[in-house]
Protein backbone atom coordinates (compact mmCIF):
# COMPACT_ATOMS: atom_id res chain seq x y z
CA UNK A 1 0.00 0.00 0.00
CA UNK A 2 2.72 2.21 1.03
CA UNK A 3 4.67 1.75 -2.13
CA UNK A 4 1.47 2.11 -4.28
CA UNK A 5 0.77 5.73 -2.77
CA UNK A 6 4.66 6.15 -3.36
CA UNK A 7 4.30 5.52 -6.65
CA UNK A 8 1.31 7.71 -7.00
CA UNK A 9 2.94 10.16 -5.60
CA UNK A 10 5.73 9.66 -7.90
CA UNK A 11 3.81 9.82 -11.65
CA UNK A 12 2.46 13.39 -10.15
CA UNK A 13 5.48 14.97 -9.41
CA UNK A 14 7.19 13.62 -12.28
CA UNK A 15 4.02 15.41 -14.45
CA UNK A 16 4.85 18.31 -12.05
CA UNK A 17 8.21 18.63 -12.76
CA UNK A 18 7.48 18.21 -16.70
CA UNK A 19 5.54 21.09 -16.22
CA UNK A 20 8.19 23.37 -14.64
CA UNK A 21 11.04 22.70 -16.55
CA UNK A 22 8.75 23.45 -19.58
CA UNK A 23 7.89 26.79 -18.18
CA UNK A 24 11.44 27.31 -16.60
CA UNK A 25 12.99 27.37 -19.56
CA UNK A 26 10.40 29.04 -21.78
CA UNK A 27 10.74 31.67 -19.44
CA UNK A 28 13.95 32.48 -20.23
CA UNK A 29 13.27 32.46 -23.68
CA UNK A 30 12.93 36.41 -24.35
CA UNK A 31 13.69 36.96 -28.19
CA UNK A 32 16.08 33.93 -28.67
CA UNK A 33 15.81 32.19 -31.78
CA UNK A 34 18.31 29.76 -33.10
CA UNK A 35 18.62 27.21 -36.15
CA UNK A 36 15.29 28.28 -37.43
CA UNK A 37 16.38 30.76 -40.66
CA UNK A 38 14.53 33.12 -40.58
CA UNK A 39 11.79 34.93 -43.36
CA UNK A 40 13.22 36.22 -46.62
CA UNK A 41 16.45 34.61 -46.14
CA UNK A 42 16.45 32.34 -48.45
CA UNK A 43 15.90 33.08 -51.95
CA UNK A 44 12.38 32.00 -53.55
CA UNK A 45 13.66 29.31 -55.86
CA UNK A 46 16.42 27.66 -52.66
CA UNK A 47 13.10 28.07 -49.91
CA UNK A 48 11.05 26.77 -52.99
CA UNK A 49 13.32 23.43 -53.30
CA UNK A 50 13.36 22.59 -49.69
CA UNK A 51 9.59 22.42 -49.90
CA UNK A 52 9.82 20.01 -52.94
CA UNK A 53 12.36 18.45 -50.25
CA UNK A 54 10.34 17.80 -47.04
CA UNK A 55 7.00 17.88 -48.53
CA UNK A 56 6.89 13.63 -49.09
CA UNK A 57 8.72 12.86 -45.95
CA UNK A 58 5.81 15.00 -44.28
CA UNK A 59 3.41 13.03 -46.30
CA UNK A 60 4.79 9.64 -45.67
CA UNK A 61 4.90 10.56 -41.65
CA UNK A 62 0.62 11.53 -41.78
CA UNK A 63 0.25 8.02 -43.62
CA UNK A 64 2.60 6.08 -41.39
CA UNK A 65 0.89 8.10 -38.34
CA UNK A 66 -2.56 6.44 -39.56
CA UNK A 67 -1.46 3.39 -40.05
CA UNK A 68 0.40 2.80 -36.71
CA UNK A 69 -2.84 4.21 -34.65
CA UNK A 70 -5.13 2.36 -35.81
CA UNK A 71 -3.59 -0.94 -34.99
CA UNK A 72 -2.02 0.15 -31.81
CA UNK A 73 -4.18 2.66 -29.80
CA UNK A 74 -1.20 3.52 -27.58
CA UNK A 75 0.48 5.25 -30.19
CA UNK A 76 -1.29 8.11 -30.17
CA UNK A 77 -0.30 9.10 -26.34
CA UNK A 78 3.40 8.58 -27.52
CA UNK A 79 3.20 10.66 -30.45
CA UNK A 80 1.45 12.99 -28.46
CA UNK A 81 3.62 13.10 -26.17
CA UNK A 82 6.33 12.98 -28.57
CA UNK A 83 5.15 16.52 -30.73
CA UNK A 84 4.48 18.14 -26.88
CA UNK A 85 8.79 17.84 -25.86
CA UNK A 86 9.81 18.47 -29.90
CA UNK A 87 7.79 21.75 -29.91
CA UNK A 88 9.00 22.58 -26.39
CA UNK A 89 12.08 21.87 -26.80
CA UNK A 90 12.93 23.11 -30.28
CA UNK A 91 11.51 26.80 -28.54
CA UNK A 92 14.00 26.60 -25.90
CA UNK A 93 17.20 28.66 -26.20
CA UNK A 94 19.87 27.06 -23.98
CA UNK A 95 22.39 29.77 -22.66
CA UNK A 96 26.08 28.08 -23.62
CA UNK A 97 28.18 29.72 -21.57
CA UNK A 98 31.40 29.18 -23.54
CA UNK A 99 30.14 30.87 -26.70
CA UNK A 100 28.17 33.34 -24.83
CA UNK A 101 25.24 32.60 -27.26
CA UNK A 102 21.67 30.91 -27.18
CA UNK A 103 20.93 27.60 -29.54
CA UNK A 104 17.78 25.34 -29.03
CA UNK A 105 18.38 21.55 -29.50
CA UNK A 106 16.27 20.40 -32.23
CA UNK A 107 14.55 17.13 -29.97
CA UNK A 108 13.67 15.05 -33.14
CA UNK A 109 15.82 12.12 -32.52
CA UNK A 110 13.41 11.16 -29.86
CA UNK A 111 10.27 10.57 -31.72
CA UNK A 112 12.87 9.20 -34.45
CA UNK A 113 13.70 6.34 -32.33
CA UNK A 114 10.85 5.56 -30.33
CA UNK A 115 8.28 6.15 -33.55
CA UNK A 116 10.21 6.21 -36.46
CA UNK A 117 11.94 9.32 -38.56
CA UNK A 118 8.95 9.76 -40.75
CA UNK A 119 6.05 10.51 -37.80
CA UNK A 120 9.23 12.31 -36.28
CA UNK A 121 9.28 14.56 -39.79
CA UNK A 122 5.71 15.02 -38.95
CA UNK A 123 6.27 16.02 -35.83
CA UNK A 124 8.65 18.94 -36.19
CA UNK A 125 6.62 20.04 -39.16
CA UNK A 126 3.95 20.58 -36.69
CA UNK A 127 5.95 22.33 -34.38
CA UNK A 128 8.34 24.24 -36.90
CA UNK A 129 4.59 25.61 -38.61
CA UNK A 130 3.68 26.81 -34.68
CA UNK A 131 6.49 28.59 -34.22
CA UNK A 132 6.67 30.35 -37.20
CA UNK A 133 3.09 31.51 -37.23
CA UNK A 134 2.79 32.39 -33.92
CA UNK A 135 6.56 32.45 -32.37
CA UNK A 136 8.14 34.95 -34.94
CA UNK A 137 10.45 31.71 -34.72
CA UNK A 138 11.59 30.89 -38.49
CA UNK A 139 10.11 31.74 -41.41
CA UNK A 140 6.91 30.60 -43.21
CA UNK A 141 8.75 31.15 -46.74
CA UNK A 142 11.54 28.98 -45.12
CA UNK A 143 9.50 26.31 -43.70
CA UNK A 144 10.64 23.95 -45.87
CA UNK A 145 14.19 24.33 -45.78
CA UNK A 146 14.00 23.97 -41.24
CA UNK A 147 11.46 20.87 -41.61
CA UNK A 148 14.36 19.48 -43.96
CA UNK A 149 17.01 20.35 -41.80
CA UNK A 150 15.51 20.25 -38.07
CA UNK A 151 13.11 17.13 -39.20
CA UNK A 152 14.54 14.80 -42.02
CA UNK A 153 18.27 15.32 -41.35
CA UNK A 154 17.38 15.10 -37.32
CA UNK A 155 15.24 12.11 -37.50
CA UNK A 156 17.10 10.05 -40.05
CA UNK A 157 20.70 10.30 -38.98
CA UNK A 158 19.56 10.21 -34.78
CA UNK A 159 17.45 6.86 -36.25
CA UNK A 160 20.38 5.40 -38.25
CA UNK A 161 23.18 6.08 -35.66
CA UNK A 162 20.40 4.55 -32.92
CA UNK A 163 19.53 1.30 -35.26
CA UNK A 164 23.29 1.53 -36.25
CA UNK A 165 24.61 0.92 -32.54
CA UNK A 166 22.24 -1.65 -31.60
CA UNK A 167 23.14 -3.33 -34.03
CA UNK A 168 26.67 -3.70 -32.66
CA UNK A 169 24.88 -4.43 -29.30
CA UNK A 170 25.50 -1.41 -27.62
CA UNK A 171 23.93 -0.32 -24.33
CA UNK A 172 20.36 1.70 -25.35
CA UNK A 173 21.34 4.93 -22.79
CA UNK A 174 24.73 5.04 -24.85
CA UNK A 175 22.56 4.36 -28.35
CA UNK A 176 20.33 7.15 -27.65
CA UNK A 177 22.43 9.40 -26.45
CA UNK A 178 25.42 9.02 -29.64
CA UNK A 179 21.86 9.10 -31.62
CA UNK A 180 21.02 12.41 -30.17
CA UNK A 181 24.30 14.13 -30.05
CA UNK A 182 24.81 13.18 -33.83
CA UNK A 183 21.12 13.87 -35.00
CA UNK A 184 21.70 17.67 -33.16
CA UNK A 185 24.76 18.03 -35.18
CA UNK A 186 23.81 16.89 -38.26
CA UNK A 187 20.79 19.28 -38.14
CA UNK A 188 23.26 22.69 -38.05
CA UNK A 189 25.06 20.87 -40.70
CA UNK A 190 21.74 20.93 -43.08
CA UNK A 191 21.39 24.50 -41.89
CA UNK A 192 24.41 25.23 -42.93
CA UNK A 193 24.55 23.74 -46.44
CA UNK A 194 20.98 25.19 -46.55
CA UNK A 195 22.35 28.87 -45.99
CA UNK A 196 25.77 28.82 -47.96
CA UNK A 197 23.58 27.43 -51.36
CA UNK A 198 20.95 30.21 -50.31
CA UNK A 199 23.03 33.04 -49.50
CA UNK A 200 25.90 32.61 -51.83
CA UNK A 201 25.41 34.86 -54.82
CA UNK A 202 28.34 34.51 -56.98
CA UNK A 203 30.70 33.56 -53.99
CA UNK A 204 32.40 29.74 -53.84
CA UNK A 205 29.70 27.01 -51.78
CA UNK A 206 32.68 25.05 -50.13
CA UNK A 207 34.77 28.23 -48.09
CA UNK A 208 31.18 29.78 -46.97
CA UNK A 209 30.07 26.78 -45.90
CA UNK A 210 32.58 25.57 -43.62
CA UNK A 211 32.71 29.41 -42.19
CA UNK A 212 29.20 28.78 -41.21
CA UNK A 213 29.91 25.55 -39.72
CA UNK A 214 32.91 26.52 -37.72
CA UNK A 215 30.74 29.55 -36.46
CA UNK A 216 28.36 26.95 -35.49
CA UNK A 217 30.95 24.77 -33.54
CA UNK A 218 31.04 26.64 -29.83
CA UNK A 219 27.22 26.94 -29.04
CA UNK A 220 26.50 23.42 -30.66
CA UNK A 221 28.85 21.49 -29.63
CA UNK A 222 28.03 21.35 -26.37
CA UNK A 223 24.36 21.81 -27.37
CA UNK A 224 24.52 18.51 -29.34
CA UNK A 225 26.05 16.81 -26.00
CA UNK A 226 23.28 17.97 -23.73
CA UNK A 227 20.79 16.95 -26.54
CA UNK A 228 22.45 13.49 -26.41
CA UNK A 229 22.06 13.53 -22.58
CA UNK A 230 18.44 14.45 -22.96
CA UNK A 231 17.61 11.64 -26.10
CA UNK A 232 19.39 8.90 -23.18
CA UNK A 233 17.07 10.62 -20.25
CA UNK A 234 13.77 10.07 -22.05
CA UNK A 235 14.69 6.68 -23.94
CA UNK A 236 15.97 5.23 -20.45
CA UNK A 237 13.16 6.20 -18.62
CA UNK A 238 10.41 5.03 -21.50
CA UNK A 239 12.37 1.42 -20.87
CA UNK A 240 12.06 1.49 -16.92
CA UNK A 241 8.40 2.79 -17.40
CA UNK A 242 6.69 1.26 -20.39
CA UNK A 243 9.31 -1.74 -21.63
CA UNK A 244 6.36 -3.54 -23.13
CA UNK A 245 5.81 -0.53 -25.54
CA UNK A 246 9.40 -0.07 -26.71
CA UNK A 247 9.05 -3.56 -27.50
CA UNK A 248 6.08 -3.31 -29.42
CA UNK A 249 7.67 0.11 -31.51
CA UNK A 250 10.73 -2.57 -32.42
CA UNK A 251 12.94 -0.12 -30.19
CA UNK A 252 14.08 -3.13 -27.79
CA UNK A 253 14.09 -6.69 -29.11
CA UNK A 254 12.16 -8.98 -26.53
CA UNK A 255 14.92 -10.79 -25.65
CA UNK A 256 16.68 -7.57 -24.39
CA UNK A 257 13.48 -6.11 -22.50
CA UNK A 258 15.27 -7.05 -19.38
CA UNK A 259 18.71 -5.77 -19.94
CA UNK A 260 19.89 -2.62 -17.62
CA UNK A 261 19.02 0.33 -19.77
CA UNK B 1 13.13 -5.79 -6.03
CA UNK B 2 10.45 -3.07 -5.54
CA UNK B 3 12.62 -1.51 -3.43
CA UNK B 4 15.30 -0.83 -5.53
CA UNK B 5 12.56 0.47 -8.67
CA UNK B 6 11.59 3.04 -6.01
CA UNK B 7 15.07 3.81 -5.22
CA UNK B 8 15.73 4.12 -8.87
CA UNK B 9 12.82 5.91 -9.19
CA UNK B 10 13.61 8.58 -6.56
CA UNK B 11 17.33 9.08 -8.23
CA UNK B 12 15.59 9.61 -11.43
CA UNK B 13 12.88 12.34 -9.83
CA UNK B 14 16.46 14.07 -8.19
CA UNK B 15 18.50 13.89 -11.01
CA UNK B 16 15.92 15.64 -13.11
CA UNK B 17 14.99 18.20 -10.03
CA UNK B 18 18.82 18.67 -10.06
CA UNK B 19 18.31 19.72 -13.74
CA UNK B 20 15.47 22.24 -13.06
CA UNK B 21 17.39 24.12 -9.97
CA UNK B 22 20.51 24.22 -12.21
CA UNK B 23 18.51 25.54 -15.45
CA UNK B 24 16.51 28.40 -12.89
CA UNK B 25 19.98 29.19 -11.58
CA UNK B 26 21.50 29.94 -14.84
CA UNK B 27 18.36 31.85 -15.87
CA UNK B 28 18.39 34.18 -13.23
CA UNK B 29 21.80 34.77 -13.10
CA UNK B 30 22.27 35.19 -16.87
CA UNK B 31 18.89 37.27 -16.80
CA UNK B 32 20.81 40.89 -16.27
CA UNK B 33 23.08 39.68 -19.38
CA UNK B 34 20.21 38.99 -21.99
CA UNK B 35 21.62 41.22 -24.90
CA UNK B 36 25.11 39.07 -24.36
CA UNK B 37 23.03 36.06 -24.65
CA UNK B 38 21.94 36.49 -28.20
CA UNK B 39 20.82 33.25 -30.44
CA UNK B 40 22.59 31.76 -33.23
CA UNK B 41 20.06 33.23 -35.36
CA UNK B 42 21.56 36.62 -34.90
CA UNK B 43 25.19 35.80 -34.61
CA UNK B 44 25.45 33.05 -37.64
CA UNK B 45 22.65 32.84 -39.73
CA UNK B 46 21.70 36.59 -40.10
CA UNK B 47 25.06 37.84 -39.47
CA UNK B 48 26.37 35.80 -42.84
CA UNK B 49 22.67 36.39 -44.62
CA UNK B 50 23.63 39.99 -44.54
CA UNK B 51 26.99 39.81 -45.77
CA UNK B 52 25.69 38.18 -48.77
CA UNK B 53 22.92 40.64 -49.01
CA UNK B 54 20.29 38.31 -47.73
CA UNK B 55 18.57 40.65 -44.80
CA UNK B 56 15.71 39.18 -42.44
CA UNK B 57 12.55 40.34 -42.95
CA UNK B 58 9.23 40.64 -40.95
CA UNK B 59 7.32 37.30 -40.12
CA UNK B 60 4.01 37.19 -41.26
CA UNK B 61 2.52 37.83 -38.18
CA UNK B 62 4.75 39.58 -36.12
CA UNK B 63 4.40 38.93 -32.38
CA UNK B 64 7.54 40.57 -31.77
CA UNK B 65 6.75 43.38 -30.21
CA UNK B 66 6.71 44.46 -26.90
CA UNK B 67 5.93 41.56 -23.96
CA UNK B 68 3.55 39.70 -26.67
CA UNK B 69 6.76 37.15 -27.62
CA UNK B 70 7.02 36.65 -23.80
CA UNK B 71 3.35 35.54 -23.23
CA UNK B 72 3.19 33.91 -26.24
CA UNK B 73 6.45 31.59 -25.22
CA UNK B 74 5.14 31.67 -21.72
CA UNK B 75 1.68 30.22 -23.02
CA UNK B 76 3.12 27.68 -25.41
CA UNK B 77 5.35 26.37 -22.62
CA UNK B 78 2.52 26.04 -20.12
CA UNK B 79 0.81 24.35 -23.20
CA UNK B 80 3.31 21.92 -24.70
CA UNK B 81 4.02 21.42 -20.67
CA UNK B 82 0.40 20.48 -20.07
CA UNK B 83 0.33 18.42 -22.53
CA UNK B 84 3.73 16.45 -22.06
CA UNK B 85 2.70 15.78 -18.72
CA UNK B 86 -0.78 14.44 -19.45
CA UNK B 87 -0.06 11.88 -22.19
CA UNK B 88 3.27 10.69 -20.17
CA UNK B 89 0.64 10.35 -17.18
CA UNK B 90 -1.45 8.56 -19.72
CA UNK B 91 1.60 6.54 -21.09
CA UNK B 92 2.86 5.14 -17.31
CA UNK B 93 -0.56 4.41 -16.02
CA UNK B 94 -0.01 0.82 -14.37
CA UNK B 95 -1.73 -1.26 -17.20
CA UNK B 96 -1.61 -4.65 -15.62
CA UNK B 97 -1.69 -8.17 -17.74
CA UNK B 98 -0.33 -6.06 -21.05
CA UNK B 99 1.46 -8.68 -23.23
CA UNK B 100 5.03 -8.29 -24.81
CA UNK B 101 4.30 -8.48 -28.23
CA UNK B 102 6.88 -7.20 -30.97
CA UNK B 103 5.41 -5.05 -33.99
CA UNK B 104 7.55 -6.39 -37.01
CA UNK B 105 5.92 -4.31 -39.32
CA UNK B 106 7.18 -0.99 -38.06
CA UNK B 107 9.36 0.38 -41.41
CA UNK B 108 10.84 3.61 -41.59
Amino acid sequence: MKFQISNIKYKNSGVLTLLLTACCLLLTAGEARAMHIAEGILPFNWAALWFAVSIPFVAYGLRRLKILSRTDLSVKPLVGLLAAIVFVISCMPIPVPTAGTCSHPGGTAIPAILVGPSISVLVAAVALLIQALFLAHGGLTTLGADIASMGVMGAFTGFAVFKLLRRFHVNLSLSAFFAGMLSDWAIYLATSVELAAGIRGDAAFIPLFTKIVIAFVPTQLPLGILEGVMTAGMVSLLARRRVDLLVKLGVIEPEHAGETV
Amino acid sequence: MKIINFKLQITNSGLILIFLLTTCHVSLVTAPLAAKWGGVDESVVEKYAEEHGRAAREPLINTDQGDLLLFLFLLAGTVGGFIAGYYWKQLTEKKKGTKVVQDNSKAV
